[in-house]
């Protein structure tokens, strides 16, 4: 069926959406956009196994970081509950050379960059401002300011463009993540242009939950969001972001295209945020608990499993196991994240400029005078 | 041997200089590539340094800003056009919450060697949002460096220090001064740092700091001075961010009197600022309060008017004297 479209009635948006594993578990051999483009994945067994261990793994992540939040240990947590297979989709669908741009959300896709997870806990519980080396783990600090980065990421592609390294199978490509709240951002749409203008090698990979914190879709859009491509001047494709698979495979192929040097994509992995916009947020408030029911009944790793029982790919065993080790890791990064230590405080003065300031190091000296001189004091 | 060049092709010289030394570094900005800039400041530079290295963006402040961040993480060091002073500011949150923060948040591991360039200030006659002075809103976001230059040869060098320089830099020129022509050393190296202030000069009598286009209108106001048999003291203060506030205590400890001018509005501007630590620092030198000279706390007039607005020789001596009448 045409872009994956499915009968008015099911929970398909019109307008349809590529989908290679139903919420049944059903797999789809391949779904032929409207603009002729072949989607489909080769998985081994083994293969199908990992995905379901990533997509079981980021959320069990993502629960203890909750938990932890609510115990006082995080400062606050941006869950991505709901959103795991559009994450371990597109991050694995990422080669080696592909670089990440991601917003504060996207602990998934730095779960399958390789990257230790506890990472970006030190942003959540308030111990630095998210800081880590983003050249080394081809994947960019966590952006707080909705849409900032898709900016960052174009240039970058550009950058990949005057290096030359586009062009082949080992070209490098960049992977913009934002949400759907993002896609009224000024800045995403300079993206959009920049990004045309110059063919940047860039899939712009838009996670639409259907919530900007309390705000839905249709206070974003009239039209669905995947079609705004048409008016910058590349394709722009819908996912089932539910469905890891379909996640993969058209990730996969809009970052080849880029590294090849065709140009941008945008993405629109159509999920659910199945949680609340952050842990400070209350979505009772704006939406009805019927619409997450519907979604429940659409959850990315369910789908998943029941595929693998079906196909007789996996077993109980495995499934034990599989939750016993997420288990054994979340366990880890909770002891992990409660000996985080406190900076201390003279480090706030530190890395505000490459070349130093005489000023900040100034209020440093007067800040540490200040210090010393409660020392043997009694409070 | 000092050829003699104006204030904007002196910043041309210094790009091009910037553009051979290093191929990482690039250009990037609206009209800067086949027109040279709408103030001929990148002239000459995209025909011989191709389209890849002075690129002509799409029309979009945040977008060169933002994209200018992506190629610095890159490896690039992009020098950023901005067109006039008032169009900075749809790249404002990607200056003072990106450009500024990014070494910072990801605990020094991102450098952004990224120079803004924004011609600045007025007395051209211009219509609304381009003759403004914007130099404190980034002055007081920490995480940038602000310099701004007054002379032919401080724009050849400073503009080479500001581009080879890892801090982010928002670089200000005053561009009723771009026509203005003085000796530039164009095979000399820098012989003074980028982040100083600099005693341009010698007096007795009170001390007048200025930076960009004023320190033109604080030299005139010092030789009319002579007249009234007083003699000025003129710091070109070059650097915003960080201050270099030294000389400037140095010299008003031994003239007892300051005189701070600027054209952007007073209310919060840089003369604030420095008033209050030339109290703090020198207050027992002082002789009177450390006076303003500034724009008014109004928008930015219209041109007919401007002229009433600017801070000049009249209004920079009547400071001067009324510190001699406390």
């Amino acid at each position: 069926m045409a872009n994956g479209e499915s009968e008015p009635g099911t929970d398909v948006p019109a307008g349809g959406f590529v989908q290679l594993l139903t919420p049944e578990g059903e797999r789809v051999d391949s779904v032929t956009t409207a603009d002729g483009v072949t989607y489909s994945v080769d998985f081994t067994d083994d293969e199908y196994r990992e995905l379901y261990r990533d997509l079981v793994t980021v959320r069990r992540l993502d629960a203890e970081a909750t938990a932890l939040q609510r115990q006082g240990e995080l400062g606050i947590w941006a869950s991505l509950l709901g959103q795991e297979a559009a994450q371990v989709g597109s991050g694995r669908a990422m080669r080696p050379q592909d670089m990440a741009f991601p917003t504060y959300r996207e602990h998934g896709v730095l779960y399958t960059r390789g990257i230790d997870p506890i990472m970006p806990f030190g942003l959540f519980r308030g111990v630095d401002q998210g800081g880590w080396d983003p050249v080394k783990f081809k994947f960019n600090t966590y952006t707080i300011v909705i849409g900032a980065q898709t900016l960052h990421a174009t240039g970058y592609a550009m950058g990949i463009t005057m290096d030359g390294k586009t062009g082949n199978a080992d070209g490098e490509a960049v992977i913009a993540y934002f949400g759907d709240g993002a896609t009224s951002q000024g800045d995403v749409n300079e993206a959009f242009v920049w990004s045309g203008v110059f063919h940047a090698p860039i899939v712009f990979f838009c996670q639409n939950n259907q919530y900007a914190i309390s705000e839905p879709l249709e206070r974003q859009t009239r039209i669905p969001l995947y079609r705004r491509a048409a008016g910058y001047g590349f394709p722009g494709v819908r996912i089932d972001g539910n469905d890891v698979l379909a996640s993969f495979a058209v990730t996969r192929a809009a970052l080849d295209q880029a590294r090849q040097g065709q140009g941008p994509t945008l993405i629109e992995a159509y999920t659910y945020r199945m949680g609340a916009h952050t842990s400070s947020d209350d979505p009772t408030r704006y939406r009805i608990a019927s619409e997450v029911e519907s979604w429940k009944a659409k959850d990315p790793i369910a789908r998943v499993k029941a595929f693998l029982v079906k196909q007789q790919i996996a077993d109980d065993t495995f499934f034990g196991e599989v939750d016993d080790s997420a288990r054994d890791l979340a366990l880890h990064l909770r002891e992990r994240v409660l000996a985080m230590p406190d900076p201390e405080p003279i480090s706030m003065f530190d890395n505000v400029y490459p070349n130093g300031s005489p000023e900040v190091d100034a209020q440093r000296e007067q800040f540490a005078a200040y210090q010393a001189s409660f020392e043997g004091s009694v409070h | 041997m000092a050829e003699t060049v104006t204030l904007g092709k002196a910043l041309n010289h210094g790009l091009r200089r910037a553009l051979e030394n290093d191929p990482k570094v690039i250009i990037m900005g609206e009209d800067v590539g086949k027109l040279g800039g709408v103030f001929r400041i990148t002239d000459g530079l995209q025909k011989d340094f191709g389209e890849d290295r002075v690129i002509d963006t799409p029309l979009a402040e945040s977008g060169i800003v933002g994209t200018a961040i992506g190629l610095a993480i890159r490896g690039y060091r992009p020098v950023c056009e901005i067109q006039f002073d008032g169009f900075v500011f749809p790249a404002f949150n990607q200056i003072v919450a990106q450009v500024s923060k990014m070494f910072y948040r990801s605990l020094g591991n991102v450098r952004l060697p990224i120079v803004i360039r924004i011609p600045y200030g007025g007395g051209i006659g211009a219509v609304e949002h381009h003759s403004e002075s914007p130099e404190a809103y980034f002055s007081h976001t920490p995480g940038l460096k602000v310099v701004t230059c007054a002379n032919p040869a401080d724009a050849y060098h400073m503009i080479q220090q500001a581009i080879s320089s890892d801090d982010p830099i928002l670089f200000f020129e005053p561009k009723r001064r771009y026509w203005e022509k003085g000796p530039v050393e164009l095979d000399a190296a820098p012989d003074f740092p980028l982040h100083a202030s600099r005693l341009i000069r010698e007096g007795t009598d009170a001390t007048v700091l200025a930076y960009g286009p004023m320190v033109r209108t604080a030299l005139d106001a010092a030789s009319a001075a002579t007249d009234d048999g007083r003699e000025l003291e003129v710091i070109d203060l070059r650097t915003l961010s960080p201050l270099d506030m030294g000389r400037v205590y140095e010299s008003v400890r031994k003239t007892g009197r300051c005189v701070v001018v600027h054209e952007g509005p007073g209310n919060l501007g840089l003369g604030a600022e420095i008033a209050a630590r030339v109290t703090e620092e020198c207050f027992y030198s002082l002789e009177a309060p450390v006076l303003r000279v500034t724009g008014f706390d109004v928008p930015y007039p219209a041109a007919r008017v401007e002229e009433d607005y600017l801070p000049d020789l009249d209004r920079v001596l009547d400071a001067v004297d009324r510190t001699f009448g406390w």
